[in-house]
């Protein structure tokens, strides 16, 4: 702090706020407050943002009292302008002759008006910075209670601000009613419900260990790190290690204000369980923290995060509490999975008769009896899969979706499947595709492990794509309620990273058929094209190396066009590549400026007895050595042979000069360049690359 | 069923109730009386879905409300799933500046001192697509089990409500099994008398209604006599708001009939997914047009009130 400058506290005090948004609530409201400062001409050091559930703040280090004064400059006639004008502009500014400046500018010498704009105090400027961000507030849902107008994400009660180490007048505006500024923080809701005192807090340090104190941990980081090192130190007395990912755990640190971890036991009987049943119920439902043992069997062990400061007594009876939720819980998964296994997964198949797919793609079931068609078809093109399993698991891959688990745990759809599947003596191939077709659900989602598995993947996928398409669901805009994009991405995905080659049309050609459609829609294609140029931009290959690898030409085996974008990309980072590149560049820029002078094109040919320096005898001959026709599989080989023109290229531009008088010899010379380019477009269309 | 479960003075599950109701009515609140009419929630009861808009400023109400769900019948077997079960509910409107601590307290007064647990107000937005309704709140968890919903009403019928309810819904079953520390919904301690004193519990009053409610709600309700019934409720429904001056509060009880009739077709299973959703739409057009015509008699004033009373 200094003359100039003084921190500036702003926190607010609601009900609390749902954990998923916690992080994002935070950044919002430094970067809407930096935006603010620098609209205003307000300088600053760092910014501090805070959150928990029911705290939200930035602490500013060294924000400038006031705005920096500043001179507004208005241009006015020339000096030589009739008097007319001079008065026009010295009544329009309210100022005098000898007010004005004469300045000489490019445009000849002009008056000008100089006013000196005092900046404003920050602190007459923050109460208006303030109310406007609140206001404006970009949560994703928000909500009026009350008696007012205003919304917040949950009921809001304070905003406290701390301006220089006191309080600054000011009020929100709540549409219906005023709330004023404050200072007073509040403590943990039960622990420490008093209110603090925060003038004087002297930093952002300061301030978090002031509501540590009260029991708040007011930065997410800090209880994030608590549970996880918490959960990590348990796991180790318990021999065993942590297997709830970071998701989870910064969810559990939303919905605490101060971590307190307890350790709670599975009974015996519900380890029986599959692992995936135990893992919904204690995360996804109870949002409890999971352990396994080193060999990554599922730990009998849980970690529950309390929002309450140790206490013995207490703990007992939360932790009770907590397992005796747990155990009603997987009381009833223990009830559907045995429910549920008494009829083989064969059985549910007509109730999925019952269950609209879409409105004009007919029923769940009328899916699975084209996924055993598609499955079947794609598995023609893997290597090594069974295309009678794939079939199978295609037509038995929704059928769980009726069944009691996946009815309680939604999110185990697939994974349900490949279990019932089992437990009836389906093949393991069967089974073990049921479980991953859904997968890859996300970026960072594995593929299917299996052969089957990939081909009922891409079939599910596709037939999902080719139906929404085809009566008229399409994203649009950032609407995409079917998940297509995702599809696409992951039809994408699976087709380059498992290397397999197949026909994109003709496999979407087969799915229409099966839906009852005459064609493909329209729109399907370019849009599953866009994604692939995104997924390939993503991977690090720059956008002009895609659109040249993949020119115009039709869209059809993803995995081959990912290899030549690839190929290219290598080549061209390559010396030779590189060089060649540039003897490209002065080819085709020679030919577009004589082709347009002539207003015609160059045939690519050429007359070797007009040739006049062995560069044009040597060119030729490369051109002549190269493969009579280049192969659309290998790349890596055409550009090999492409790379062998560089020097003779090199030395043709070096050695020749194109625009001869003789004309003849100029238009050979031309033509031959025309070979040269007619064979560069051939392997790629280089004319797509910039610089 | 044998009572073999007898709880603390005061936890018995009609204790629970009394005193939720003496908590209440201390807040301030107008006691009523369960709805007379069968209905899926206490939130169809009139004294939320109509009072949330209108006609007074200020509302609050608190009721136990019988709530029936025929698709969650389990014969009597499942020790947590019952097709008849008991909601409290309570409206206040506008909803307090401290609505978290009033709720708090009330837990408190049935013998759940959160001072004593770990409470948590986890995020749960609400909607209810056959009034219409939504609302911003959370489900509240004691030690890790929902003990309530909370809820700030934002629509109801479509229409904004200002101002804001808060609404708070407690499982009275599941609260009172958490209280009393058992396992099984039949095994709660009804009335705190001793079993060889006459005394009873839940499954001694519910149990046989469970199982033979759980065989008509699956079995045997005749569908097509349901499905006219669904009809004339709905005509009736259409017939009373159409009036010159609609009858907002005899057409609503048209809705509620109309929609615990679609809740048991849908136990029979002779609704399929697509006309599910229609039939949804069918009752959230009678409730809206039920909220507005509640609003419109409201612009007149209150006479129509006055007169009932």
């Amino acid at each position: 702090m200094s003359d100039q400058s003084a921190d500036l506290l702003i926190e607010i005090i609601c009900e609390e706020i749902p954990a998923r948004m916690q992080a994002r609530a935070a950044s919002d409201l430094a970067r809407l407050f930096a935006d603010a400062f620098a609209a205003a001409n307000l300088a600053h050091d760092r910014i501090h943002s805070f959150v928990a559930p029911r705290h939200l703040a930035v602490y500013v280090d060294g924000l400038a009292v006031r705005q920096q004064d500043s001179i507004a400059e208005k241009r006015g006639p020339r000096v030589d302008a009739p008097e007319q004008a001079i008065n026009g502009f010295l009544k329009s500014t309210g100022l005098t002759r000898d007010q004005l400046v004469t300045e000489e500018t490019p445009k000849g010498t002009f008056l000008f008006a100089r006013t000196e704009m005092k900046g404003t105090a920050t602190a007459a400027l923050l109460p208006v910075m303030i109310s406007d961000i609140l206001t404006n507030f970009p949560w994703p849902k928000s909500q009026r209670w009350g008696a007012t107008s205003f919304r917040w994400v949950r009921p809001l009660h304070r905003v406290n601000v701390v301006f220089g180490g006191s309080g600054l007048e000011g009020a929100l505006d709540l549409g219906g009613a005023n709330l004023p500024f404050t200072t007073a923080s509040t403590g943990h809701y039960f622990e420490a419900p008093a209110d603090l005192d925060l003038t004087g807090v002297g930093s952002a340090d300061d301030y978090a260990a002031l509501l540590r104190g009260a029991h708040v941990i007011v930065d997410q980081s800090v209880r994030v790190d608590m549970i996880r090192k918490g959960a990590k130190d348990l796991a180790a007395r318990l021999g065993c290690e942590t297997k709830t990912g970071e998701t989870t755990i910064a969810e559990t640190a939303g919905l605490v204000e101060h971590p307190h971890l307890l350790v709670g036991t599975i009974e015996d009987r519900f380890m029986l369980l599959p692992a995936e049943v135990l893992q919904s119920s204690i995360e996804t439902h109870q949002k409890y923290i999971t352990l396994q043992g080193h060999d990554g069997s599922f730990s009998p062990h849980f970690v529950v995060v309390s929002n309450r400061l140790a206490d013995d007594a207490r703990d007992a009876v939360i932790l009770a509490g907590n397992q005796r939720v747990l155990r009603a819980r997987l009381a009833d998964a223990e009830f559907f999975w045995m429910e549920d296994k008494r009829e083989p997964l064969e059985a549910y198949l007509p109730r999925l008769a019952d269950i609209a797919f879409y409105e004009g793609l007919g029923t769940v079931h009328d899916k699975a009896q084209r996924l055993e068609k598609l499955a079947a078809d794609i598995a023609a093109s893997i290597p090594g899969a069974d295309a009678a399993c794939a079939a199978r698991a295609g037509l038995l891959a929704k059928a769980d979706l009726v069944t009691g688990v996946v009815g309680e745990f939604p999110e185990l759809q697939g994974i349900m499947g490949g279990f019932y599947a089992a437990a009836a003596d389906e093949d393991t191939a069967t089974a073990v595709a049921i479980t991953a077709h859904y997968r890859p659900q996300g970026p960072d989602d594995n593929l299917p492990d299996s052969a089957e598995g990939l081909a009922v993947a891409l079939a599910d996928k596709i037939d999902t794509l080719v139906g929404f398409f085809g009566v008229g669901a399409r994203p649009t805009g950032s609407k995409d309620p079917f998940a297509l994009r995702r599809a696409a991405l992951g039809v994408i995905r699976i087709l380059i990273e498992a290397n397999i080659s197949l026909s994109l049309h003709d496999t979407l050609r087969k799915a229409a058929g099966y839906h009852g459609f005459a064609a493909i829609d329209d729109e399907l294609l370019p849009f599953i094209r866009e994604r692939f140029r995104v997924s390939l931009r993503d991977t690090g290959i720059a956008h002009d190396v895609v659109a040249a690898a993949l020119g115009d030409s039709e869209l059809d085996n993803i995995c081959l066009l990912a290899d030549r974008a690839a190929a290219l990309g290598t080549f061209l980072g390559s010396e030779n590549g590189a060089g060649l590149m540039t003897g490209w560049r002065r080819a085709a820029s020679i030919l577009k400026s004589e082709e347009s002078k002539d207003k015609q094109a160059f045939a690519p040919k050429t007359d070797p007895s007009l040739f006049v320096n062995t560069a044009e005898t040597d060119l030729h001959s490369a051109l002549e050595a190269l493969p009579v026709a280049f192969s659309d599989i290998d790349l890596d080989a055409a550009l090999t042979s492409l790379g062998g023109m560089r020097t003779p290229i090199d030395r043709f531009f070096e050695e020749v000069v194109v625009n001869d008088d003789n004309p003849k010899v100029r238009d050979n010379r031309l033509g031959l360049l025309a070979m040269v380019r007619e064979r560069m477009l051939g392997v790629a269309d280089f004319s797509k690359l910039e610089g | 069923m044998a009572k073999t479960h007898l709880t603390t003075e005061g936890l018995d599950f009609q204790s629970i109730l009394l005193n939720l109701q003496r908590y209440w009515a201390s807040k301030g609140a107008v006691i009523l009386q369960p709805y007379d009419m069968e209905v899926g929630a206490g939130t169809f009861h009139p004294a939320t879905t109509l009072r949330a808009l209108g006609p007074d400023h200020h509302w609050r109400a608190a009721y136990v409300q019988p709530s029936r769900r025929p698709t969650d019948g389990r014969f009597g077997e499942n020790p947590n799933r019952l097709q008849h079960y008991y909601q409290f509910q309570t409206i206040f409107k506008p909803s307090p500046p401290n609505s978290q601590e009033l709720y708090l307290g009330s837990l408190k007064a049935i013998g759940l001192d959160p001072a004593a647990h770990d409470m948590r107000f986890v995020e749960d937005d609400w909607e209810s697509p056959t009034l219409g309704a939504w609302g911003l709140g959370w489900e509240v968890w004691c030690d890790g089990m929902e003990v309530s919903q909370f809820t700030y009403f934002q629509q109801v019928g479509g229409i904004e409500c200002a101002p804001v309810p808060l609404e708070l819904t407690y499982g009275l079953e599941r609260l009172a099994m958490f209280i009393q520390g058992i396992d099984n919904v039949y095994d709660l301690d009804w009335d705190g008398v001793p079993a060889d004193q006459g005394g009873k519990c839940y499954g001694d009053i519910f149990h046989r209604a469970e199982v033979e409610f759980s065989g008509w709600n699956f079995y045997h309700a005749e569908t097509d006599m349901l499905l006219t019934h669904f009809r004339d409720a709905e005509a009736e429904c259409g017939r009373l708001l159409a009036l010159e001056t609609p009858l907002a509060l005899p057409a609503y009880d048209q809705c509620m009939k109309a929609s615990h009739l679609f809740n048991l077709l849908d136990a029979r299973g002779v609704i399929s997914v697509t006309e599910r959703a229609a039939y949804i739409g069918r009752v959230r057009t009678l409730a809206k047009g039920c909220c507005e015509a509640w609003i419109g008699a409201a612009d007149d004033g209150q006479q129509g009130e006055a007169a009932d009373v």
